[in-house]
């Protein structure tokens, strides 16, 4: 077990220093200055300029800029914003509570909807309610997040005013993070409707970001059900004389699980892609809409150190995923 | 009142190029702790008419029968939850694939336990104690360390034992079972007939033993019915079938069994049993039949009667005509 760990975690190595590369190189590549946006409408002298230059390490060779990024990176040293001056760390741990929230409460949407769906599908294939299922999962999973998001909007907002159009929880509540989750905060704040009011905030987003995890789910679920149904061991239950429920529900879905536990892990890569987008159209203050606000002010820092840390994410959640296979199927359990 | 009762069984499967027959008109009867051998090539039908009296199926398949019933029980006519009710407890089955019909993902002590809580009712230290008692009684050594193991850390042999142990877990007294031995070692094979034949004198349930083994069929059962693309060829008891095949299929079966053979080439029969789009207008052996003559070709055969072996077929043996083939 302890070596299976160990052997992943090598193959971190080279993916933390390609995202590194990756990141550094394709912020410079981009057209603009982050001196000359910082600098704003008003411009600045051109003494003035070199003086940035060399105060932010532009006159040094781009591999000597890399390499003391990458030092600095080791030695768990992100950099500091160009904007704020403050720490990339310490504003990414600022902001990532309110993504995770929102990527966990559509994670939870995408399957708690998506996993029992493809079953029924798959159970129902052929009939009204799989191909009812499947042309939609096509759609949804087709379609466009940012303009899923505004039709969305347009109608539950705009036309029915049901949800608010943005932010995390109405401006009438006010209390201090504890945790930075708002739906844990507003509920230790005690204060009367607040709760509520982070649940209101919350159904938008999370519909609309999880819409693709939901459909690939569903769709994953339903194929994997459908080899699974077709095993012998599923015709051992039947032949025992036991219910469908537990047939479909116990017996096929464990076994099924494994592709949809791939493809669930692989969704949170996209998910955290969406919540970029996502977070852009509810003006959710996480780190999807600080990542694309520091692509416009070119701040190179936050960019390269916003998309570190969601690469080290995703390869942990793949690593988690990986470990869980033998949790669901002793046959590929490792030996320790 | 016989314990199982199928008169004219047809199943039918709806396939992308049309319907197809794969149990064709098939009359069977076990008796109480009777043991009885369905015999045949692959695709004669003979795992298909069983599961459809399990009413394990897909539902592609259609089924028509005149009488299909269990201790009485018309199982054309039953809900599915009645159904439930009766199969792994009264009618139970094993099947060819011992490894592969486990649950890759519970340990054989949950899914034997999984039954008995269902059928019996059982609280969870008498399922304890009944599961360990079975897996005795099937010959598993150290069965109470055996209850948390995994199918894939058990040898096919063992597994096989397991899908006994929990189709006996509820006294059934009907078991079928699908090629149990096919997919093991020579050597367990014998064992787990054995185990087979020994429960049934035991309990005294009904056996019935889907095979393609020739000496399988002699060794274990009573009586024996061929079965050929779908169609019951001939039914007798298993000594008189031996001496006297009436249908020319079964005596060809016969002849190419090594202990049989006369020269030193081992007698086969030429051709393929028919699929969907080669059937036969005839009689569906006429193809490879030695003795087929012109009637055999156009016009399909009725069952002869009870001193023909219920021969399906237009001129059934006589004596002197068999060991020619």
């Amino acid at each position: 077990m302890l070596r299976f760990l160990l052997s992943k975690l090598a193959t971190f190595v080279p993916t933390f220093i390609g995202v590194t590369l990756i990141s550094f190189m394709f912020i410079r590549v981009l057209p603009g200055d982050p001196i000359i946006v910082m600098a704003g409408e008003r411009g600045m002298t051109e003494e003035r300029y070199q003086e940035m230059v060399v105060k932010l390490g532009f006159d040094k060779p781009v591999i000597e800029q890399y390499w003391s990024y990458l030092t600095g990176v080791l030695q768990g040293d992100l950099g500091e914003s160009f904007i704020t001056k403050k720490p990339v760390w310490d504003e990414f741990f600022a902001l990532f509570p309110a993504t995770l929230e929102l990527s966990i409460c559509a994670m939870i949407f995408a399957i708690v909807l998506g996993l029992p769906a493809g079953v029924i599908a798959a159970v129902n294939r052929g009939k009204f309610f799989d191909r009812a299922l499947m042309s939609s999962a096509l759609i949804g999973y087709s379609m466009p997040i940012f303009w899923w998001a505004l039709l969305l909007i347009i109608v539950f907002s705009g036309n029915l005013g049901w949800t608010p159009v943005s932010g995390r929880i109405s401006l009438m509540f006010f209390f201090d993070d504890v945790t930075g989750f708002m739906l844990i905060d507003s509920l230790l704040s005690g204060q009367k409707g607040a709760f509520a009011s982070a649940v209101h905030h919350l159904v938008l987003p999370t519909i609309v970001l999880g819409t693709i995890p939901l459909a690939v789910i569903a769709r994953q679920t339903r194929s994997a059900m459908l080899e699974v149904l077709g095993e012998d061991y599923i015709r051992t239950a039947r032949a025992k004389g036991l219910a469908p429920a537990r047939i479909n529900g116990l017996h096929a879905l464990r076994n099924a699980l494994i592709p949809v536990v791939t493809v669930i892990g692989l969704s949170v890569g996209t998910l955290l892609a969406g919540a970029i987008l996502t977070e852009t159209i509810f003006s959710w203050p996480g780190i999807g809409k600080w990542m694309v606000d520091s692509i416009f002010r070119r701040d190179y820092p936050v960019v390269q150190g916003g998309l570190l840390m969601i690469a080290v994410i995703v390869m942990i959640v793949n690593l988690t995923v990986d470990l869980l296979y033998g949790a669901i199927n002793p046959k590929i359990r490792r030996r320790s | 009142m016989s314990l199982l009762k199928i008169r004219n069984l047809s199943v039918d499967f709806a396939t992308a190029s049309g319907q197809f027959r794969a149990v064709d008109s098939v009359d069977m009867t076990v008796e109480k702790g009777e043991v009885m051998a369905i015999v045949g090539e692959s695709g004669s039908g003979k795992s298909v008419s069983m599961l459809a009296l399990m009413g394990l199926l897909p539902w592609t398949a259609t089924i028509t029968a005149d009488e299909l019933s269990f201790e009485g029980i018309d199982l054309r006519s039953i809900t599915p939850r009645a159904r439930r009710k009766i199969i792994g407890k009264d009618l139970a089955m094993i099947f060819q694939e011992p490894m592969s019909s486990l649950n890759p993902c519970f340990t054989v002590g949950f899914q034997i336990k999984e039954a008995l809580r269902l059928h019996m009712g059982l609280n969870r230290a008498d399922r304890h104690k009944r599961a360990i008692e079975l897996f005795e009684h099937v010959g598993i050594p150290a069965p109470e360390s055996r209850l948390n193991v995994y199918p894939h850390q058990m040898s096919g042999g063992m597994n096989q034992r397991v899908m006994i142990a929990m189709a006996i877990a509820c006294k059934p007294k009907l078991l079928i079972a699908d090629e149990p031995t096919t997919a093991l070692d020579v050597t367990i094979q014998a064992q787990i007939l054995d185990l087979l034949v020994s429960l049934r004198d035991e309990t005294g349930m009904g056996l019935v033993l889907i095979t393609h083994d020739m000496g399988v069929v002699a060794e274990t059962a009573e009586r024996v019915s061929v079965q050929y693309a779908g169609q019951r060829a001939e039914e007798q008891p298993v000594r008189d079938l031996f001496e006297h095949p009436y249908h020319p299929y079964t005596s060809a079966l016969l002849n190419a069994l090594p202990e049989r053979a006369t020269s030193k080439l081992l007698p086969t029969i030429p051709g393929v049993v028919p699929g969907q789009f080669d059937r036969p207008k005839g009689c569906l052996f006429a193809p490879r039949c030695a003795y087929a003559q012109e009637k055999c070709h156009t016009t399909p055969p009725v069952p002869s009667g009870d001193e023909f072996g219920r021969a399906l077929c237009h001129f059934p043996l006589e004596k002197e005509q068999r060991g020619v083939s």
